[in-house]
């Protein structure tokens, strides 16, 4: 008896290998959450055209930049299918609920960021959409927000644009908000990527489980202080 | 002296697989703290006979957590409160005077009801069917050490052997996946020099079958390891990811 026939497809749409995409596309996202938030943080930088200056040098890689967008907004979209299809799953394999259920305790890692993982995940997509129209397709140069480099290139002003939206409030408290969303987010999910992708063993379980809480948290937080530094001093 | 005990339950009662259920009331005034859970529906039965009623139907053999027969849900939770212990291991001390309990049935797609609390668990025999040994010509026992195995191999190998079978990881499991049990003799025997032979065989038709019998997928809640009668650990999980991984890539 040999091994029955497998193809790439076929593995990518099994039980683990749903997973092991739901791993490998969390991760890639992980890494951009990170880069953007470094990003952002140079808004904080004492020299006032840092970050017109980082945002213009990301677009003048051209088609390195297009490439690296493509396979993220590939990484989002098959992140987003397979999350949707295992919740659909999961209504198909136990269709009676139980009147009474609860979680027996830690080694359970069934805590409320492991349950919400489709909430705030539908909560990101949503932002991702208004936040990509606010921000990366929202005015530019073409409306006035220009920025001088000290290079004395003419570039996009997007720190005007950022201090002026995180100036109302909606979005100065709104968009933390959505961070701490994110950050719970990554708190099952960086464990759960290791998981999927058999990273993990008995005696490494504890560490990486406390390693993506931290991440979670610091994403958060280096995402959150910029909003709410720019309505604070304004 | 035994403390003598009132408990309250409300158990589902289902007369058949196509037949709605329902949650009943029953109350126990003469339950010991001594008496397992089993043996309090045991006497419950005896009550419910005794007045010409239908016992409530579940299952269970050897009593002492071993076979992985019996299995409920007892206030929410598969197996009851008590961790490291199947139903039969709980004692009615781990509940107090008075008590409302509420028992069902695992519930999954995969496991259907039968009656009561009992469910067909027959899906997990036919994913143990699709590979879940190790092809060998019998003959007399090998001697010992014949084949090397590390200390550690074998000791984790035997805790992954440990698995009854029992279903409280799926039933515990929020999407009804059942990777606990397939992982857990994937990872027994991918530990074990016997297993390598036809580990990617294995683990390509276990997968498979896991899919067909209609379980979740896994969403790493690790709720499978909480309620794990023998408490086996979803580090086996990964194994068993490690093992597909490298079996899809190989003949």
């Amino acid at each position: 008896m040999s091994r029955p026939d497998v193809t790439l497809m076929s593995a990518l749409m099994s039980p683990v290998g749903r997973k092991v995409l739901t791993g490998v596309t969390g991760i890639g996202l992980v890494v951009f959450v990170i880069v953007h938030m470094i990003g952002n943080l140079s808004y904080l930088l004492p020299d006032p055209q840092a970050y017109n200056a980082y945002a213009h040098k990301l677009m003048s890689w051209g088609w390195l930049l297009y490439t690296m967008e493509i396979g993220l907004a590939l990484c989002f979209l098959l992140h987003a299918i397979v999350g949707i299809s295992i919740q659909v799953r999961r209504r198909k394999a136990r269709p009676t609920g139980y009147k009474a259920y609860k979680s027996a305790g830690s080694p359970s890692r069934s805590g409320y960021s492991a349950r919400s993982m489709i909430l705030t995940g539908i909560i990101l997509l949503g932002f991702l959409i208004l936040h990509l129209n606010s921000f990366k397709f929202g005015p530019g140069e073409a409306e006035g927000y220009t920025a001088i480099l000290q290079s004395g290139e003419e570039v996009r002003d997007l720190r005007r644009l950022m201090t002026e939206k995180f100036q109302e409030p909606l979005y100065a408290f709104g968009y933390p908000v959505v961070m701490i969303l994110l950050g719970m987010h990554m708190r099952h999910g960086v464990w759960s990527a290791l998981q999927s992708l058999g990273m993990m063993s008995r005696r490494l379980s504890p560490y990486l489980y406390t390693f993506a809480a931290v991440l979670g948290a610091l994403v958060a937080i280096g995402f959150l202080v910029v909003p709410l530094y720019i309505y604070f001093s304004a | 002296m035994a403390k003598n005990m009132t408990i309250n339950l409300r158990i589902w009662r289902q007369k058949g697989p196509e037949v709605p259920g329902k949650l009943v009331d029953y109350t126990v005034s003469n339950a010991s703290e001594h008496m397992s859970f089993l043996e309090l529906l045991d006497v419950l039965n005896e009550q419910l006979i005794a007045s010409g009623g239908d016992p409530v139907e579940f299952d269970s053999d050897c009593r002492e957590g071993i076979c992985g027969s019996c299995g409920v849900m007892v206030a929410g939770i598969a197996h009851g409160p008590q961790q490291l212990t199947a139903v039969c291991q709980l004692h009615m001390r781990s509940f107090k005077d008075g008590d409302t309990i509420t028992v069902e049935p695992f519930r999954a797609r995969a496991f259907p009801i039968i009656r009561d609390l009992v469910v067909d668990r027959s899906a997990f025999d036919r994913i143990i069917t699709a590979h879940g040994y190790v092809s060998v010509k019998t003959g007399s026992a090998p001697d010992a050490n014949a084949i090397p195995i590390s200390k550690d191999a074998a000791e984790e190998a035997m805790d992954f052997a440990a698995c009854i079978g029992c279903g409280a990881c799926v039933a515990a499991c929020p999407n009804g996946s059942a990777s606990l049990f397939t992982a857990a003799k994937i990872a027994h025997l991918a530990l074990l020099p016997q297993g390598q032979v036809e580990a990617s065989r294995r683990v390509v038709a276990m997968v498979d079958q896991m899919e067909a019998e209609g379980f979740g997928d896994c969403s790493n809640y690790a709720e499978c390891e909480a309620v794990c009668p023998k408490g086996i650990s979803v580090a086996g999980i990964a194994s068993m990811r490690r093992a597909y991984m490298k079996g899809v890539f190989s003949k």
